[in-house]
């Protein structure tokens, strides 16, 4: 094992500050990060200290400005065509190398499937703890640690859980949680080029070639509202239904495990235990029981409108409006409804 | 080749309790399992062990009754169980999980290609696979969906994104963490379960991987936690009748603020 610890057993008053690794795809931040810079300027005002973002990528500079509107007091800025997108090594040790040097006592990250798989490799490398998929964040006020809430075994426990003894403290967060830090065109910010030198720039992977997701519908995990179909849709052609919900509200489309085990509609946009966590504003449950694996995956939306034809059917017991009815024949004069509201 | 697969025994349900005194998670009675993710895992490396010849090594982590899961992967067809089990491991986090795999793996030692599932049904963590991966010093491929192309001292992989999917070459050594979409996991024959039964397996302690005791269990564990609590209840459904169209007015209005504000 070729990680040698960082020095920050019995050294914790030496961290200040919180950062947010951003991130970004294809030049763009994704919404997550101003997610993180709402719930980052929160912990930093508690703790009295300075809010800041990791930005890594190629030709990304301009993207500094972004960040400090969205309350960044500085930004590490690492610019170079070797990071132009995601790669765990080379992001890895640059990361783990920016802790090093400047000692920040928080850091947070997307519970993305690019943040989980940075994160932890992160967390070893400077060796601290980490804390996966957070749903809230706090300051002690005693131990001034940072209170980390979870939720595990599917959503039936919530675990507050601290690093008490290493610093940073680092945690993912889930998406669709926190609220994004407002833009404040005002706010000031210095932007900290950071030194690179080859050795942290080398990966082993070789990313040989970039397959965009068929459209943006299929990110269920970033949708604001997600109509889902499960076994109650029947049959493939009927899905259509579903979508033409979705459309109206701009919406994504999701499915329960039966749907996408029968081949009505892709793995992609499958939520449950061995899908997809998500966290919508609003989740639309078309024909779907609402199997402990299900409720699993979606039981944290804001808001969750049953539709199923089984009046003992578990969604009702998670589900803030229930309608007993066949999904087929009120889903489309709900489209229609929707249509009137938003003229469109 | 040898093709290690670390899997975790899970509780079979999502109903767990929790001692009030402890925090922990009370799974007297509840039926254990295979990590569902970690059926994918074996699968893929079942069927790599088959294509290009070698064994499969499962491995995990656990109380003596982990033992149940490593007779069911010998049931699917691996070649060889092992159990690394020690009162010293009680209460590891992530952290100390890993270093603990990491020992045994570095034990084991000719590894070509190390598998997971992408994460545990119980800690939905994702993050001991990419943890080993940093302990071992080994490249990572998260979130698998298919191996496209492998030898003896590479592969080539689909990693799939939030949006889309990622085609990475990687050498061999390295750690896979896999999808539900990457295979559909067979069932153990019953030529496969009369040989599991009567299998030897492996057993290690902390001393036989030669781990540091401070880094094990609850003490070598960063992270604590620090309360154990039931979801807060949801609100009261309200249940919404009548004919098809009356619903869909009536569901429509009660919805009008969230979709407008959602839609701006």
């Amino acid at each position: 094992m070729t990680n040698a610890p960082i020095n920050n057993i019995g050294n914790l008053e030496l961290f200040k500050g919180v950062w947010v690794l951003a991130e970004q795809a294809d030049g763009q931040l994704e919404s997550i990060t101003y997610e993180l810079l709402g719930e980052g300027r929160k912990l930093a005002n508690e703790l009295g200290t300075e809010l800041s973002a990791v930005l890594l990528g190629s030709n990304i500079g301009n993207k500094a400005q972004a960040l400090i509107e969205r309350g960044a007091d500085k930004v590490y800025l690492a610019d170079v065509p070797e990071l132009a997108y995601f790669a765990d090594e080379p992001y890895a040790k640059v990361i783990s190398k920016l802790i090093r040097d400047y000692s920040p006592t928080i850091v947070l990250c997307g519970a993305t499937t690019v943040g989980r798989s940075l994160a932890a490799r992160v967390a070893i490398t400077v060796n601290t703890g980490l804390t996966a998929d957070c749903t809230a964040l706090a300051i002690d006020p005693e131990t001034r640690n940072l209170l980390q809430t979870r939720p595990a075994c599917g959503g039936n426990i919530i675990a507050t859980i601290v690093t008490p003894g290493r610093r940073p403290q680092i945690a993912t967060v889930r998406q669709k949680v926190m609220k994004e830090a407002a833009i404040d065109g005002s706010h000031q910010g210095a932007v900290v080029n950071v030194a690179l030198t080859p050795d942290l720039l080398t990966s082993r992977t070789k990313r040989l070639r970039h397959v965009p997701g068929e459209s943006a519908t299929v990110n269920i995990s970033e949708a604001n509202i997600l109509v889902a179909g499960g076994r109650g849709i029947q049959k493939s052609e009927h899905f259509d239904v579903i979508g033409d919900l979705a459309k109206v509200l701009k919406a994504g489309v999701a499915a329960s495990r039966a749907a996408v085990d029968s081949n009505w509609i892709s793995y992609a946009h499958q939520v449950g235990q061995t899908g997809k966590t998500v966290c919508p504003k609003l989740y639309i449950a078309c024909g779907i029981s609402g199997q402990i694996q299900h409720l699993a995956g979606m039981a944290s939306a804001e808001t969750i409108v049953a539709i199923n034809r089984d009046p003992d059917a578990p969604i009702f017991n998670v589900a803030t409006y229930g309608v007993v009815g066949d999904a087929l024949e009120i889903v489309p004069r709900l489209t229609a409804e929707f249509k009137k509201i938003l003229g469109r | 080749m040898h093709f290690v697969v670390c899997i975790k025994q899970v509780p079979g349900t999502h109903d767990v309790r929790i001692n009030p005194e402890t925090y922990t998670l009370m799974t007297e009675g509840v039926e254990s399992i295979i990590n569902p993710l970690d059926m994918y895992a074996i699968e893929e490396a079942l069927r790599l062990r088959d294509r290009l010849g070698g064994s499969v090594t499962a491995l995990t982590m656990g109380v003596p009754q982990a033992e149940s899961a490593l007779r069911e992967a010998l049931a699917m067809g691996v070649n060889q169980a092992i159990l690394v089990s020690d009162s010293a491991f009680a209460g590891s986090d992530t952290w100390a999980t890993s270093y603990t795999l990491a020992k045994a793996l570095e034990k084991i030692g000719d590894y070509s290609v190390i598998l997971f599932g992408k994460q545990a049904s119980d800690g939905d963590t994702a993050q001991v696979g990419p943890s080993v991966a940093a302990f071992l010093d080994l490249p990572q491929i998260t979130y698998v969906r298919k191996i496209e192309e492998i030898d003896a001292s590479r592969l080539v992989a689909e990693r799939v994104l939030e949006s889309g999917y990622e085609v990475i070459e990687s050498p061999l050594p390295c750690v896979l963490t896999v999808i539900k979409e990457i295979n559909e996991p067979r069932l153990p024959s019953l030529k496969g379960k009369m040989a599991a039964r009567k299998a030897e397996i492996v057993k290690w302690s902390a001393s036989d991987i030669a781990a540091d005791p401070a880094m094990l269990g609850l003490n070598g564990s960063p992270t604590k936690i620090i309360k154990l609590t039931p979801p807060p209840p949801r609100r009261g459904g309200e249940r919404i009748e009548g004919e098809p169209d009356e619903i869909a007015r009536k569901l429509a209005e009660k919805l009008r603020d969230i979709i407008i504000e959602a839609a701006s």
